[in-house]
């Protein structure tokens, strides 16, 4: 599969629906009346939570696929996906925290079960990176970065059940989850937002995945034009390793 | 017979566990007897991961005692001492449960040997939660003697009981299937910590939440079935997926 094809496209699609969405929470949703202006960082803090879970059980999945059919390119696929919903997760950690400042008059707050069980899943997922880094034999790292990502993404609704069963509600949550749900005019801004958050990791993860095809494409021409002794092997990284053909 | 298979169907592991007629393959029970009897064997006969489980969990009771400033702890904060204590404690276990496998090459001997692989699971996932049982018969009266204000009657300790077993079931699967992947890895002994502690946590949200009203001051409470129930559908899925990916881990 070639990543590259109609990046530019995609890329020109993102930034229109971010943009047309965030600029429609601003002017167009309405202001909170109990959180006022903070509570627009919803329209960023949700979509973002959303699309790192998602990002996370699609790395799981990939890592199934790398299992049953062993090829490399599955795992490179969860690689990139696990790492990008891990920047995603601390751009939540922070904007949840700010939020929480904002409306709660706290940093952290322990008894917002999302936030909680977000936070629980990204300490799991960064372990993912430096497992994978201490297994120095390449397709051991491979097999081994599948077990633990189908199992975290196992993990993710297991854990998002217990740490809700365990906390009161003590806090009005932006979701009624009895009632109605989203109020008309907000429901637009939010899921713009949240397509273009999508779109926005679907084209990072389109990126990272030309780059590490297109490196791996130049060592191996390298190779064949220079010979085998002229390109220096890969060395130890966590990142995954490509058949070059 | 295993978890999903993904070798091609030709290959030589498939044609052997598919003859589970074919006389030359353990029954998976047999192969489960003999590796539990080798690891309990190995624990008596050179006793190493269960008495540094055991004292490491007393002085941890004695560390939480000049920590948290008390002679006495009970309720939430007494459920919290007693489960911190046992869960870091079983870090050690998961730590060293396939070091001696992993360098002693047992593990390529079990390789060789023509039977199923998830027995290796079942009997490794069985020692730890002996081990853990044994750590328990001496770290829970520890507690009990040296930090528990309130003294539970019998039934009490019953149902602490039935929560240790569900606890320590899950504590066993995921440690197995930790430890495992650890063994593998440069940073073996960092790692296991840092994968098992998350993954562990809705055990401690259950075995806290179930134990406070156990330990409580105003006299033991029953435990709320609830979080028995978190319990079992955590064993439940870890064992699903112990069982299923298990396989992927001591392939070579």
């Amino acid at each position: 599969m070639l990543y590259g094809t109609r990046l530019r496209a995609l890329s020109i699609a993102t930034f229109v629906t971010l943009t047309g969405g965030l600029a429609l929470a601003f002017f167009y949703a309405p202001m909170d009346a109990d959180q006022g202006f903070m509570q627009k960082i919803f329209y960023v803090h949700v979509p973002m939570a959303i699309v790192a879970l998602c990002g996370f059980v699609f790395g799981g999945v990939m890592a199934i696929q790398h299992l049953r059919t062993r090829d490399s390119r599955y795992d490179l696929r969860s690689y990139v996906a696990i790492h990008l919903s891990l920047i995603l997760g601390a751009g939540v950690l922070l904007t949840g925290a700010i939020w929480a400042k904002a409306s709660w008059g706290h940093w952290w707050v322990w008894d917002e079960p999302t936030l909680v069980s977000f936070l629980i899943v990204f300490l799991l997922y960064a372990t993912y990176q430096p497992m994978r880094f201490s297994i120095e034999d390449r397709e051991k790292q491979a097999r081994y970065a599948s077990v633990f990502a189908i199992t975290a993404g196992a993990f993710v609704p297991l854990n998002f059940l217990a740490v809700r069963l365990a906390q009161a509600y003590t806090h009005p949550r932006v979701f009624a989850t009895t009632d109605g749900g989203l109020p008309a005019r907000m429901q637009l801004p939010f899921y713009l937002c949240l397509a273009g958050m999508a779109l926005l990791y679907v084209t990072l993860w389109r990126y990272e995945m030309t780059s590490k095809h297109t490196s791996a494409q130049l060592r191996a021409l390298r190779r064949k034009l220079a010979g085998d002794d002229a390109v220096a092997p890969a060395g130890r990284t966590a990142a995954p390793s490509l058949p070059t053909t | 017979m295993s978890a999903p298979t993904s070798t091609p169907p030709a290959g030589g592991r498939d044609a052997v566990a598919e003859g589970a007629a074919s006389p030359r393959l353990v029954p998976m029970r047999a192969a489960v007897r003999a590796l539990l009897r080798k690891e309990l064997g190995l624990e008596l006969r050179a006793p190493q991961a269960v008495p540094a489980m055991a004292l490491f969990s007393v002085t941890t009771l004695v560390v939480f005692h000049f920590a948290l400033q008390r002679g006495e702890v009970a309720g939430d904060l007494g459920a919290g001492v007693l489960w911190v204590t046992l869960l870091f404690a079983a870090m050690l276990g998961i730590s060293r449960l396939f070091v001696a496998d992993h360098e002693e090459g047992g593990l390529d001997g079990f390789l060789l040997a023509p039977t199923d692989r998830t027995a290796m699971l079942v009997a490794k996932a069985l020692a730890l939660f002996a081990f853990l049982a044994v750590v328990e018969v001496v770290a829970v009266p520890a507690f009990a003697l040296l930090l528990l204000g309130p003294a539970p009657d019998a039934g009490a300790y019953a149902q602490l009981a039935a929560l240790l077993a569900l606890a320590d079931a899950g504590i066993a699967l995921v440690g197995t299937l930790v430890g495992a992947m650890a063994v593998q890895t440069r940073a073996r002994d960092l790692l296991v910590p840092l994968m098992a502690l998350p993954l562990l946590i809705p055990v401690v949200i259950g075995a806290a939440k179930g134990s406070t009203p156990l330990l409580s001051d105003a006299g033991a409470r029953a435990v709320e079935v609830r979080w028995l129930l978190v319990l079992g559908l955590y064993d439940l899925v870890f064992g699903l997926l112990a069982y299923a990916l298990f396989d992927y881990l001591i392939e070579d």
